[in-house]
């Protein structure tokens, strides 16, 4: 370990591609490789379709969707500089556009997810460029106003016929297409949504490192200063907060599939907060950090029921403190630190 | 087929031993099931929004404590796997599925809550795994022909709602109905049952009907527009806290209702208390379990029985909360249709014994309420009796509802 | 025309317990220049060791009152040194997420001490109508009175007293305030101290008439978050009174105009269309940015 030099100050990392491309290839290869490594891992998993290991496939899938997500959010927050606790809302936009896509006028699933992600990023633009405007505790006011007024939204009496009012949708799990054998439900979908993410992230590290979005940066790091020199904060921050609800959207709508049905109940408050939880303890402003985040939001609430059945979230809770102490720059601050 | 190596093994070892012993060849078990003991999955809403129903959950483990200390259930121990869902859909797909695909255990018992459960119906129907004895009270967990692995347990709230229809149609056919809701699947099924029981005509006779929702700090605005709608007659459909709220603001601002307050609610000690005695004389609900506060059972076998299980069991519980009487005696009926399911613990056994129970007398059901299903009645329990509060506890009036 | 002064009276009760709450938030805002996501669940938890000191101690009620503020005070005052202090350099976003680790385990605890079922938490006031109004009670009277009294009460600490100034001065700039001899850290620790106590008056006023348990305070912070930054976040009398703005207009709003459904919703698009009118809140101090 190298980490032995005086921790240099911590300010909000900059978006320098932390990872080489050699260990992002090996990354990818072992999440693809992953529905046939975990039997090996296991050996108690043996045999390639075991009930045990699709669960695990499952809560990986999980992962993935949150990790698109909180991607989302880290575009907002994490490169321009505009806290949001309201990402469930578009989580829930998407969610509820695939599912109504599916049931109403049966359109395949995957065609359903752009059509979720460009929708999003709409009603994202239009919310922006209002809510812009407002800054620090009046956009977190507004956002979470948004996370609270969606859900209510989603029941309200007029538009039941198209949201299920408060029974939801219940949607059809796609199988695997062309009638592939060796391939299960979770398996694809697995694959699929690592498919997807793969375009996401790779989309998403073109748009930090080009034009669009050293204007994000500059606005964060000196609005005014980038103003001066020709930006248009306004349209610049609201085209973020769009490509971020986009994000957002598309794995809504790859988590209404997984899940197989929507409620106004899957959306509430706690979704957007974990969404911010999972960003910070990835690490802002850092296109690893949505996976470890992720993983964070997916894992860490089990790990806390198993220790304490009595009071799971109170042991959340102070995982979440240890957590900020801990590596105040996220997980993948900290993995970069000890990397030297 | 999806088998895990683990079962392979264990039906081979059983087909082994019944070889062996011709005695042992009744003997037959699925996953989770074993001569030693029975392995069953549960979720609850530990915490978040529906926190107040958690303790369902452990009445339930206390309960399963009771029964493995009095020598189980044919002699093999329960054993129950609980996660914590907080009331949200893909939480409980995601421990249902770590319970069945994980844990293997032989069945689901008691998840709770109608959208969570909606969000599995599906899955444990394709994958052929009991889902018995939901807590919810949704008409969709009895359709045994399109979900045969579902089965729900209270009288569902359609029904319930149906009753006080009846009783204002033949008491008080020129009421005026005011109607206070949850805005969510509980409130709109209460709320479903019940216009349709007052029919197309009765239906006339609501006045006014408002929603609010489980985030609204207090529903004074709302019972204020109910009197002044004119109404004279109340279908409080409240969770405890809002129907506590509900009663003392309407005695606050002397309006003096005839007053229907959902079973969900209809405890003395959480809620009427609470709201104030004095404040709660002349509510009606139906009830069909016994309140633990009501002094009438002092001397029933039943009531003690449970008293001493509360204290010896599960002492930090609530004593006054009528969902720990709700554990009781879900746990009971599971623990009868296990008792009658001998040693064949298939999934299919455990599904059709819990889908024959006749005329099961549950100890803190009221009297003459009894629990019993069929091949096509998935509903356990049908019947409710309608009981007035008379300042101290609640009097039950009139015949016993439902078949 | 009866039913319509109900309904204003009923949403200046309402109003009320937002103010109350809202105090609390510009108390530590005033104090730390952050907004504590946790303050709602810190007055929870405070009013249920009020509820056991009444109901299981059995002390009377005005002193199970003022032990209460006392023993959040020094809760608050410890929270600060041990949880917040560490992460005093930390990026914002840090500190919020260790808001809302407090929040969780403060509700977890809660739940798992005192049970999720619905406690009655007394009153000192009479149970009479005043002045033989029905309109409003004497409780609604009293939590009226004592959000207005310790709203006098911060806002001569915060302009009178030295040490008041002192915090003010400790939270607006911390730099200079160090080089005049303030103790920033301590000031901080005694800011969240004040804010503990103020959000447990508020807890036990709101808990009488919402009834005590462990999500008492998740609905009703969002309001006292609206009615502070509605009122402006640095002015204690401003989030009083948006307060009672909110409280009234939400109850119109589902009266008469658009439904209780919608209600909610509704009233905070309102508070946002307020503040992008008026960025700083209706009576908020309007900050230049120098370049």
């Amino acid at each position: 370990m190298t980490s032995n030099q005086a921790a240099a100050p911590l300010a909000t990392p900059l978006a320098k591609p932390a990872t080489s491309w050699v260990t992002t290839g090996i990354f990818i290869a072992v999440l693809f490789a992953l529905p046939y490594l975990l039997p090996v891992v296991l050996p108690e998993l043996e045999g390639i379709i075991t009930l045990k290991a699709n669960f695990m496939i499952f809560q990986f899938t999980l992962v993935i969707i949150y990790a698109i997500a909180i991607l989302g959010l880290n575009i907002v927050t994490g490169y321009s500089g505009q806290i949001s606790l309201g990402h469930g809302a578009f989580y829930a936009i998407g969610a509820y556009t695939a599912a109504v896509l599916m049931d109403k006028l049966d359109v395949p699933y995957w065609a359903t997810v752009p059509v979720s992600g460009a929708l999003c990023m709409v009603v994202g633009f239009l919310f922006g460029l209002p809510a812009l405007r407002l800054t620090g505790h009046y956009l977190a006011l507004a956002t979470f106003a948004l996370a609270l007024a969606v859900p209510q939204l989603l029941k309200y009496k007029h538009i039941e016929w198209l949201t299920g009012g408060v029974q939801g949708i219940v949607i059809l799990k796609p199988d695997a297409p062309f009638g592939i054998k060796f391939m299960n439900a979770d398996q694809w979908l697995y694959y699929f949504c690592l498919f997807v993410a793969c375009i996401m992230f790779w989309l998403a590290m073109n748009l930090i490192r080009g034009r669009f979005g050293r204007a994000m940066i500059a606005i964060r790091d000196h609005p005014i200063a980038a103003e001066a020199m020709g930006v248009n904060n306004a349209m610049v921050k609201s085209m973020a907060f769009g490509i971020s609800a986009a994000y957002t959207g598309v794995a809504g709508a790859l988590g209404a599939i997984a899940i197989a049905f929507v409620a106004p109940d899957s959306f509430t408050v706690f979704l957007s907060i974990s969404f911010l939880v999972g960003l910070v303890i990835g690490g802002l402003a850092s296109i690893s950090g949505a996976i470890f985040g992720a993983i964070f939001i997916q894992f860490v609430p089990n790990i806390a029921d198993s220790i304490s059945k009595a009071a799971p979230w109170a042991i959340y809770g102070m995982f979440l403190i240890a957590a900020v102490y801990v590596m105040p720059t996220g997980a993948a601050g900290l993995v970069r630190r000890l990397r030297g | 087929m999806l088998i895990s190596r683990r079962v392979m093994i264990a039906s081979v070892a059983t087909a082994a031993a019944a070889h062996a012993l011709p005695a042992m060849a009744q003997k037959k078990y699925d996953t989770g099931a074993s001569d030693k003991e029975i392995v069953f999955g549960h979720t609850g809403p530990y915490s978040g929004p529906a926190s107040a129903y958690g303790t369902i959950g452990k009445a339930i483990q206390a309960y399963v404590a009771k029964v493995n200390d009095d020598g189980g259930v044919n002699g093999r121990k329960l054993k129950m796997i609980t996660y914590d869902d907080g009331y949200s859909p893909p939480k409980m797909v995601e421990m249902v599925r770590r319970l069945v695909e994980q844990d293997e255990v032989l069945f689901l018992f008691n998840t709770l809550g109608t959208p969570t459960n909606t969000a599995i119906h599906k899955y444990v129907n394709a994958k052929k795994v009991p889902h018995l004895f939901v807590a919810t009270g949704a008409t969709k967990w009895g359709d045994p022909k399109n979900f045969p692995w579902t089965m729900g347990w209270q009288p569902n709230y359609q029904t319930e709602g149906k009753i006080y229809a009846q009783y204002i149609l033949d008491n008080k056919p020129d009421a005026k109905i005011g109607i206070l809701y949850q805005n969510d699947d509980y409130g709109k099924d209460y709320l479903h049952g019940f216009e349709e029981g007052l029919g197309e005509k009765g239906r006339k006779l609501i006045v006014s009907k408002l929603s609010y929702e489980v985030t609204d700090p207090t529903i004074d605005s709302q019972i204020v527009s109910l009197k002044g709608s004119g109404a004279d007659t109340f279908f409080n459909i409240t969770t405890p806290k809002f129907a506590a709220q509900a009663i003392r603001k309407s005695a606050d601002i002397e309006w003096k209702p005839l007053h229907f307050l959902n079973n969900v609610s209809a405890s003395v000690g959480s809620v009427l208390t609470p709201a104030g005695l004095d404040k709660s004389v002349g509510i009606i609900t139906a009830l069909y379990a016994k309140d633990p506060t009501d002094p009438q059972w002092a001397n029933d076998k039943g009531y003690q029985d449970w008293l001493a299980w509360m204290n010896k069991y599960y002492p930090e519980g609530d004593k006054k909360d009528t969902f720990n009487v709700f554990g009781y005696n879900v746990a009971y009926t599971l623990v009868a249709a296990l008792k009658q399911a001998g040693d064949n613990l298939t999934r299919e056994n455990v599904m059709k014994q819990a889908a024959s129970l006749k005329n099961l007398e549950v100890p803190m059901l009221l009297p003459g309420i009894k629990v019993s299903t069929s091949a096509t009645d998935f509903y356990p329990i049908e019947q409710e009796q309608l009981a007035k509060f008379n300042g101290k506890v609640f009097e039950l009036f009139g015949k016993v509802y439902g078949n | 025309m009866e039913a319509f002064l109900h309904q204003i009276f009923s949403g200046l009760a309402a109003g009320g317990i937002y103010a109350s709450v809202a105090l609390a938030l510009v108390m530590i805002y005033t104090a730390t220049h952050h907004i504590n996501f946790a303050q709602g669940e810190m007055a929870m938890f405070a009013t249920y060791i009020g509820w056991a000191l009444i109901e299981q101690v059995g002390l009377p009620y005005w002193v199970a009152f003022f032990l209460t503020i006392a023993i959040a005070f020094v809760a608050g005052f410890t929270i600060e040194r041990i949880v917040l202090r560490p992460l005093a350099d930390k990026p914002v976003l840090s500190i919020i997420i260790a808001f809302i680790g407090l929040l969780v385990i403060f509700n977890a605890l809660a739940g798992f001490f005192f049970s999720y079922t619905i406690k009655a938490f007394p009153s000192p006031f009479p149970t009479s109508p005043p002045f033989g109004n029905k309109f409003l009670s004497w409780h609604d009277l009293g939590t009226v009175g004592i959000t207005v009294m310790v709203l006098l009460l911060l806002f001569g600490f915060f302009r009178f007293t030295p040490l008041g100034l002192a915090m003010r001065a400790a939270a607006f700039n911390p730099e200079s305030a160090r080089l005049v001899g303030i103790r920033v850290g301590l000031m901080l620790a005694l800011g969240w101290g004040l804010a503990a106590s103020i959000g447990g008056i508020a807890g036990m006023l709101v808990a009488h008439v919402v009834y005590l348990d462990p999500n008492m305070m998740s609905g009703i912070l969002l309001y006292g978050f609206a009615s502070a930054l509605l009122g402006g976040i640095d002015n204690p009398g401003g989030a009083v009174v948006g307060g009672f703005i909110v409280g009234v207009a939400e109850n119109l709003l589902g009266a008469y105009v658009i439904g209780t459904e919608l209600k909610l919703s509704v009233a905070l698009v309102l508070i946002i269309g307020v503040l992008l009118v008026r960025p700083a809140g209706l009576f908020g101090r309007r900050l230049v940015t120098r370049v």
